[in-house]
């Protein structure tokens, strides 16, 4: 595994790694089977499999399992509650219930093996399928011997729990069956295409009739029967829409398109069944399934990216309550005012509360990005959405997990009002506005024009001008060519919702930044000492103390000193979320908070963020966690502040403000301590101002000014990771390219507007036929093909060579990499 | 030259004998995930030593 790999330096190789999760065996370790473990659970875990014959697990993978240090049971009650079970099922007969779960911690090939075998852990498991890439395992299962409660178990002792959130409570149905409409309209559409085509060879190539049977007919009538299922069905969603289109009074593109689909019809049908032609039925379908492979094209998905999540996907779907002297399980949409919560280590807090016992060390890095955690005493308030860290803690909630701090953004007329609905281009409606009048005025003032002559002529150019001007290409533009950016920049690592979202890139004003983990980089955080310079010989003591622990400050002082040598210890003892302690070499040396190392209150100004160092009871110094920003941070914003206005909006004191000011320059409006819900505010204060604002943040405290802007983008520095609802998710080395991807964006949108001016070309060309009467299927057979091509070839063409050009066509973020880093940080975070 | 008749229209079957097939792979679920089987087909069915 690569994460192994990664981590063993070669001077702790002495230092053994657990058989089942590789970790380092810390303080202690077990051996068990001739194989040692890192703890009991892991050990546990390897007993199950190879009690089970399923020990080949660990020969495709060295070290595949999932740590599993805290396991408890009781934590699943819940699920033997009816009524929150069968929200979760699927599907159920008489014979079997299908379940399916979210499992994050799906990394590897062993993984994947491991599940999808499970059957033979439990009989009554009839199988199991793994997704992957959405990290997701469906389970059948015999409802009659085996209930949901059991099979959530068996899969957390395995070290897989399932990522059950609130939000699977909300909407059941969002597990339903994806729509594969598009694909079954699509597949018809070809296949009818393809075989009128065929039938029509004999009229493109002028092949006459000598033998007496009348081919000819007989292909028109087939071609015929043909296309009505493709009319009827594949096709149907044009003519729906441009109604609904009429009706609400607006012109769309969907209204061209249908009255030239219906002319294409009616006039096809009328040759064919008058014997005058052989009708244009080939154009017909090839127009649907050009037009429903550019709705494929645009609507390419990224399945390990989420764009919708709010806090119901960040919060578990149960908490433990005390009830009377008992410990039960309650769901949280049932949680009350009043109610005493216990939350143990690594757990959501999941409504405003008031601490009442234990120790809260609270790590709000979902909520503000801010990574190092807060320490709370008893009688403070706890803000829902923090992580508890370190021991177990009572806590009395005086807010519905809805009302809470936090949570109340989502009440916000910003997340009621559906900011996504239509995700109409408005270029194109703007396009088609103007073409479907001077279509109507073209075609109307040729049938009056030729009615004075000749009845038929009149009939036939009225009709060829609703055939050849029809918007093929026209409606083909923006899927290829925004579609093709969005595949270019996902390549790059940077994910956008839809197509929609490159137009509105283009038209940005405002540029609003968040500060932590946005502009700062967490992991590129490391530990300062604020005390005297230490000697090597102390350097030693605290790098081979520090080395024993996974607490994340004690990493940091691992990386910082990494270069010292490595010193045997003894004693070694870790006081969850206080220290650690240890003798290394002879000397007693200890690493913690001030309360730890009971440092008088008066000594530890800013105590919170400082970790302090103690040899032989005397305090040497103490460490500060200095984030770090992120790299190009100035260049680029002296880049932005030349086009656009950029602000800064943080929750955070204005501690670094003189830093952040010689950085930003002299006119960008820097606020500090706002609140989720002010930052929200701000963004629409400006949009009051009609300035379109591209909002950058990465927490959910800036969920609502992301939901609010006209493009919110979530920069993460890893992809799988959660991140609030948006309109682009960016990986954090992408950060440095912002300009580019404004400048690609509106180089996209000036693409397609060249596109529209060369469809516009082909028009003319068709029409000058077409107000003549004189259109042939056999030109119209060519010409809009011809055109939709070009239109395809011009506008993927066009925005690759503009991301060439801007550098931005290249390599992604190596996929392997973010994954192993995934796995480096889930070990750590357990 | 009513074999040829004969023909297009035994060739118009084998098509929609294709299209129903494709039809019934989408329905299947084949094309919702196409990364999972390129993992799977790796994975030896039982217990084997290497």
């Amino acid at each position: 595994m690569i994460q192994t790999e990664s981590r063993d330096k070669p001077k702790v190789r002495s230092i053994e790694t657990c058989y089942h999760c590789g970790d380092h065996c810390r303080d202690r370790t077990i051996l068990f089977d001739e194989k040692s473990f890192c703890c009991n659970g892991c050990k546990s875990v390897y007993s199950i499999l190879s009690e089970n014959g399923l020990d080949h697990f660990y020969n495709l993978n060295k070290s595949a399992g999932i740590s599993l240090k805290s396991y408890q049971t009781k934590k699943y009650d819940y699920l033997s509650d009816e009524e929150s079970a069968s929200k979760l099922i699927q599907f159920r007969n008489d014979d079997f219930t299908r379940v399916s779960f979210s499992v994050p911690q799906i990394h590897c090939s062993s993984c994947l093996w491991l599940l999808e075998n499970i059957h033979k852990l439990k009989p009554g498991i009839i199988s199991s399928r793994v997704d992957f890439m959405r990290k997701q395992v469906r389970i059948d299962f015999d409802h009659k011997t085996l209930d949901l409660k059991e099979i959530v178990e068996l899969l957390d002792s395995i070290g897989y729990a399932p990522h059950i959130i609130f939000k699977d409570l909300d909407n059941p149905q969002a597990q339903a069956s994806p729509d594969r409409s598009l694909y079954y309209k699509l597949g018809l559409a070809g296949f009818v295409f393809g075989n009128i085509m065929l039938f029509s060879f004999p009229e493109y190539l002028g092949l006459e009739n000598d033998q007496g049977t009348d081919f000819k007919s007989i292909f028109a009538y087939l071609n015929l029967a043909l296309i009505l299922p493709v009319l009827l069905y594949s096709g149907v969603d044009y003519l729906k829409s441009a109604i609904t289109g009429l009706k609400q009074g607006h012109l769309n593109l969907d209204v061209p398109i249908s009255l030239g689909i219906w002319a294409l019809f009616l006039r096809s049908a009328y040759d064919i069944i008058s014997h005058s032609g052989p009708g244009y039925l080939d154009s017909l379908a090839g127009l649907i399934f050009f037009l429903l492979l550019g709705k494929w094209f645009q609507n390419k998905t990224f399945n390990r990216i989420s764009f919708d999540r709010d806090f119901k996907s960040y919060f578990p779907i149960a908490c433990s309550v005390i009830d009377g002297d008992l410990e039960v399980q309650k769901t949280l949409d049932k949680l009350k005012p009043g109610d005493r919560l216990i939350l143990r280590h690594g757990e959501l807090i999941p409504a405003d509360g008031i601490l009442m016992s234990g120790e809260a060390q609270v790590d709000y890095s979902f909520v503000t990005g801010e990574s190092e955690a807060i320490y709370k005493n008893i009688g403070e308030t706890l803000y829902a959405g923090g992580r508890q860290m370190g021991g177990i803690i009572e806590i009395v909630i005086d807010k519905m997990v809805s009302n809470s701090y936090l949570t109340q953004l989502w009440n916000d007329d910003a997340f009621t009002t559906k900011k996504y609905s239509g995700q109409t281009e408005k270029i194109a409606n703007r396009i088609a506005t103007i073409f479907t009048s001077v279509i109507l005025l073209i075609s109307f003032s040729s049938l009056i024009y030729w009615s004075f002559f000749d009845a038929s002529v009149a009939l036939n150019a009225f009709s060829s001008v609703l055939i050849i001007a029809c918007p093929c290409a026209v409606a083909l533009s923006i899927p290829f060519s925004f579609g093709n950016v969005i595949r270019i920049l996902a390549a790059r690592g940077i994910y956008l919702r839809n197509t929609g979202i490159v137009e509105n890139l283009s038209m940005i004003t405002d540029i609003v930044f968040d500060k932590t983990g946005t502009i700062t980089s967490i992991s590129a955080s490391h530990v300062k000492n604020t005390g005297v310079e230490l000697n090597p010989r102390q350097k030693d003591l605290i790098y081979s103390l520090a080395r024993h622990s996974t607490h994340p400050l004690s990493r940091l002082i691992e990386k910082e000193y990494s270069h010292c040598n490595l010193l045997g210890v003894s004693n070694y003892i870790e006081e969850k979320g206080r220290g650690i302690s240890g003798f290394v070499d002879g000397s007693l040396v200890r690493i913690g908070s001030a309360k730890f190392l009971d440092i008088p209150a008066s000594d530890n100004t800013g105590a919170d963020y400082s970790t302090y160092l103690e040899i032989e009871n005397e305090i040497v110094g103490a460490f500060l966690q200095v984030s770090a920003y992120r790299k190009g941070l100035s260049a680029l914003v002296e880049k932005l502040k030349q086009q656009y206005n950029v602000a800064l909006l943080t929750g955070d004191n204005d501690r670094e403000a003189a830093t952040l000011r010689s950085i930003f320059g002299k006119n960008v409006s820097l606020h500090f301590r706002q609140s989720p819900q002010e930052k929200l505010n701000a963004i629409r204060k400006r949009q009051e101002d009609n300035a379109r604002v591209l909002m950058i943040g990465d927490g959910l405290n800036d969920a609502g000014a992301l939901r609010q802007s006209d493009v919110g983008i979530v920069i993460s520095e890893d992809t799988s990771n959660f991140t609030p609802a948006c309109d682009i998710v960016m990986s954090a080395e992408r950060f440095e390219e912002l300009n580019k991807l404004l400048q690609y964006a509106s180089s996209a949108v000036r693409t397609v507007w060249f596109t529209y001016l060369v469809a516009a070309i082909y028009n003319i060309i068709g029409l000058s036929y077409a107000v003549q009467g004189l259109l042939s299927p056999v030109i119209a057979a060519v010409l809009m093909p011809l055109s939709s091509v070009t239109i395809v070839l011009i506008g993927t063409g066009l925005t690759t060579l503009k991301a060439r050009k801007l550098g931005l066509f290249g390599p992604a973020p190596a996929y392997q990499s973010t994954q192993a880093k995934m796995n480096d940080q889930y070990h750590l975070a357990r | 030259m009513t074999i040829i008749l004969f023909l297009i229209f035994i060739s118009l079957l084998i098509a929609i004998g294709f299209l129903v097939a494709f039809l019934w792979a989408v329905r299947s679920g084949q094309y919702e995930d196409d990364y999972t089987p390129s993992i799977r087909i790796l994975l030896d069915e039982d217990k084997t030593d290497h």
